[in-house]
């Protein structure tokens, strides 16, 4: 999983299932991080309260 | 009792009423987690698996919940990537049902294993090789996705969208959910196929093994391909289910249409290439082997010829033909014997998949060895059942997640009531005030 | 030990000679501290890394004739090391050996999923669906250069890798690098009454071995002996146990054939 499991080996099959392991878990956190801190900023701002 | 939490617009059943009627599944639901405490505490000899049966009734289970889930990847794909806006009225129920099916599905898997505590070793360990590991990869982060899409309908009961961080929450959750179901996509075409690949790529057993691809067995494409077809034929067996069982009508008639048409040319498709795929097999692949297909279907008390017609004709062949078919769509008993048999289908092509695959004597002074379940693997089977039956109530109950419920079902004892109800017409337009979350 | 030249250990089991008398599965078994269950009927969960077949050629009397088979893992290589199992292992817990040919099994790394089982044709691969209990004091005569394994893990024949590196102890500390043929044998072929199993490295032109089944590295080990076969040769898993039988039906028997392949047809 990582490049210091003593396992691991650098050629493509790994390059390929670990990048697009790493690239779909980076997307997905990056993801969330954007949506918590813009409603982290939202609220601070005083909106939303739950009247649309 | 519990009003203040009910969706806006609704009626809900009292809660006792409620609590009561769950009674039997929550009955189920302990005698599914006795057996499971059983499995863990005692080993998987409470099963009755053997050594020629390593998979069995649960790994069957596994491929089965992850094909029918597939509803909320193809659902999630044609209405955030394809743009079928319409699927906006489904979506939250197929998201639920997905979800519902992914954690069942990791559920099983740490019961199946036989040191559940070393399960983390396939991702530190990966063998990137393995099928297996790739399943476990993308299913762990596809549930992932699918808690993400499931979280902005949690937050978005009346009373936690009241706090006004998680009402800000949902509203960017929803702006990013495109990019969400994109991933969600791209890690279900992945794994969905690698669970055919489990099979495909036993070269040791002939029933399974298919050519490919590249590093690809052809299961590998028909596994994505059916799951698509067939997932969405799920979310409507149980949409309509939930219809009969609440008594009301949820989803409008065009959006139940238009998913069962993509559905239907989806499953055409597939049991085109399934057909080609047996052929082949038959014909090229297996007697390569010096095996006949007849082998594979003879001199046995289950496996007949028979499960290949269940399969092929009458779990693909015809709901196939019934979806493809306005006629078929419309009429409320077809569509349910076609999305029901579409079900049936799938289950026994994953049986075959599975179970066939090791019950096939491969040795030549072997014989066929038979297996059924014991009631911990029955038990624990149904525990998902039960766990998703609850789900759904709760979530049925709490959440808005039938954006059209209300308009379809309007209160006419409120005297605020809300516009004419337009329960029977295709009209779009009325979805945007109805469903302010998913605007 | 990098200049030495790899090995390809391998079986040839002699079914003209095998009398079926089990001591090979009783050797491997107390060998490997192989566990057991109070009542042994039930043979579909029982563990047998070394397991004798009785096969019949399924004529009536008196043209009827048997032929006892065992069976260990078949250690395949499939297409370089491509071996069915190995290939499919999700958490690496099982490998092929470039330097021995062996496919090993590490115990404490198998999480039990059962894929392997799932994808090996001839069976050779056990779960442990019980914790092993041993009989009171019998402890005490475990070997030690073996360890026992816990319940969930799958295990099998390993060619008694640990006799393997005994030798190579041995060899190391005498200041040698190659073992001799003798050196290393299983214990199933040390055991066998009649003789019937030769164990040594294919690679090597001076082994029984590789003089009795002549393998052909052009065509992925195939053997040149006439006389010789191995299981489920056609599926491509390429092992290397070889099995010896001068009756046609007895060759045939390993292998699945279509009706119009051959005398005899199909079976």
């Amino acid at each position: 999983m990582f490049p210091f499991n003593f396992e691991w080996i650098w050629d493509m099959s790994h390059l390929v299932f670990m990048g697009g392991l790493w690239f779909a878990l980076t997307i997905l956190g990056l993801g969330m991080a954007y949506c918590i801190i813009k409603a982290v900023i939202d609220t601070a701002q005083g909106k939303g309260g739950g009247h649309h | 009792m519990d009003d203040a939490l009910f969706p806006k617009g609704v009626k809900r059943c009292p809660l006792p009423e409620f609590l009561m009627k769950l009674g039997p599944v929550v009955a189920l639901l302990i005698w599914g987690v006795v057996a499971m405490l059983m499995c863990w505490i005692k080993g998987l000899n409470q099963t009755n698996m053997n050594d020629a049966y390593g998979f069995a009734a649960w790994i069957w289970a596994d491929l089965t919940v992850i094909a029918l889930g597939g509803g909320a990847f193809f659902t999630g794909f044609l209405r955030y990537l394809i743009g079928k806006e319409k699927l906006k009225n489904i979506i939250n129920f197929a998201v639920l049902i997905g979800f519902i099916c992914y954690s069942s599905a990791l559920l099983i898997l740490a019961i199946d294993i036989g040191q559940p505590l070393r399960g983390w070793f396939i991702f530190w360990h990966a063998n990137v090789h393995s099928m297996l590991t790739e399943v476990a990869f993308c299913l762990t982060c596809y549930f992932g996705v699918l808690t993400i899409e499931y979280l902005p309908l949690v937050l978005e009961n009346r009373q936690i969208d009241r706090v006004p961080f998680f009402h800000n929450l949902t509203h960017h959750m929803h702006e990013v959910m495109p990019l969400f179901a994109a991933t969600g996509a791209f890690l279900s075409f992945f794994h969905q196929g690698s669970l055919g690949g489990v099979a495909g790529v036993l070269f040791g057993r002939p029933f399974a093994f298919r050519e490919g691809l590249f590093i690809w067995p052809w299961t590998f494409f028909l596994f994505t391909w059916s799951a698509a077809a067939y997932g969405p034929c799920f979310t409507i067996m149980l949409a309509k289910i939930t219809e009969k069982v609440t008594g009301k009508r949820l989803i409008k008639d065009d959006v139940y249409d238009l998913l069962a048409k993509i559905a239907g040319w989806m499953m055409a498709t597939y049991i085109v290439a399934k057909i080609i795929d047996t052929w082949y097999w038959a014909t090229v692949t297996a007697p390569a082997r010096g095996m006949t297909f007849m082998q594979f279907y003879s001199n046995n008390p289950l496996y007949g010829i028979w499960i290949l017609i269940l399969e092929i004709v009458i779990g693909g062949v015809i709901p196939a033909a019934i979806l493809l078919t306005r006629k078929g769509r419309n009429t409320p008993f077809a569509l349910m014997t076609a999305v029901v048999l579409g079900v049936i289908g799938v289950c026994v092509n994953r049986w075959v998949m599975v179970l066939q695959t090791l019950a096939v004597p491969v040795l030549p002074f072997e014989g066929w060895p038979m297996y059924y379940p014991s009631w911990q693997e029955v038990a624990t089977t149904l525990l998902p059942v039960a766990y998703g039956i609850i789900l759904v109530a709760f979530s049925y109950r709490y959440l808005p997640v039938f954006p059209q419920e209300a308009e379809l079902n309007p209160i006419v004892s409120e005297p605020a009531a809300p516009p004419a109800p337009a329960p029977d017409t295709d009209a779009e337009p009325a979805d945007a005030e109805l469903s302010p979350a998913q605007a | 030990m990098k200049h030495e030249q790899a090995k390809k250990y391998g079986m040839v089991i002699d079914l003209d000679k095998c009398t079926g008398c089990g001591a090979c599965m009783v050797a491997c078994m107390a060998e490997n501290n192989v566990p057991f269950k109070e009542d042994e009927t039930n043979k579909l969960d029982s563990i047998t890394w070394m397991r004798v077949y009785q096969l019949t050629n399924g004529k009536p009397f008196p043209d009827t004739d048997i032929c006892y088979l065992p069976r260990p893992c078949m250690h395949c290589e499939g297409d370089h090391g491509h071996s069915p199992c190995v290939s499919v292992c999700p958490a690496t817990a099982t490998d092929y050996s470039m330097d021995t040919g062996i496919v090993s099994q590490i115990y404490t790394r198998c999480f039990g999923c059962r894929y392997c089982m799932a994808a090996c044709p001839y069976h050779a691969r056990y779960f442990n669906w019980w914790d092993p209990v041993w009989p009171n004091g019998m402890e005490k005569y475990l070997n030690p250069n073996v360890s026992p394994r816990m319940r969930g893990v799958v295990e099998k024949c390993s060619f008694c890798y640990h006799r393997y590196q005994l030798a190579k102890d041995r060899a190391f500390m005498e200041g040698r690098r190659e073992l001799e043929e003798e050196e290393y044998q299983t214990a199933c072929t040390q055991a066998c009454p009649a003789g019937a199993i030769v164990f040594g490295d294919l690679n090597n032109k001076t082994h029984r071995v590789h003089q009795i089944v002549q393998p052909d590295p052009a065509h992925a080990g195939r053997p040149k002996n006439p006389k010789a076969f191995r299981l489920l040769e056609r599926l491509g898993t390429n092992p290397k146990v070889y099995y010896l039988s001068s009756r046609e039906w007895v060759r045939r028997s390993g292998d699945h054939y279509l009706p119009h392949e051959g005398p005899g047809g199909g079976h």
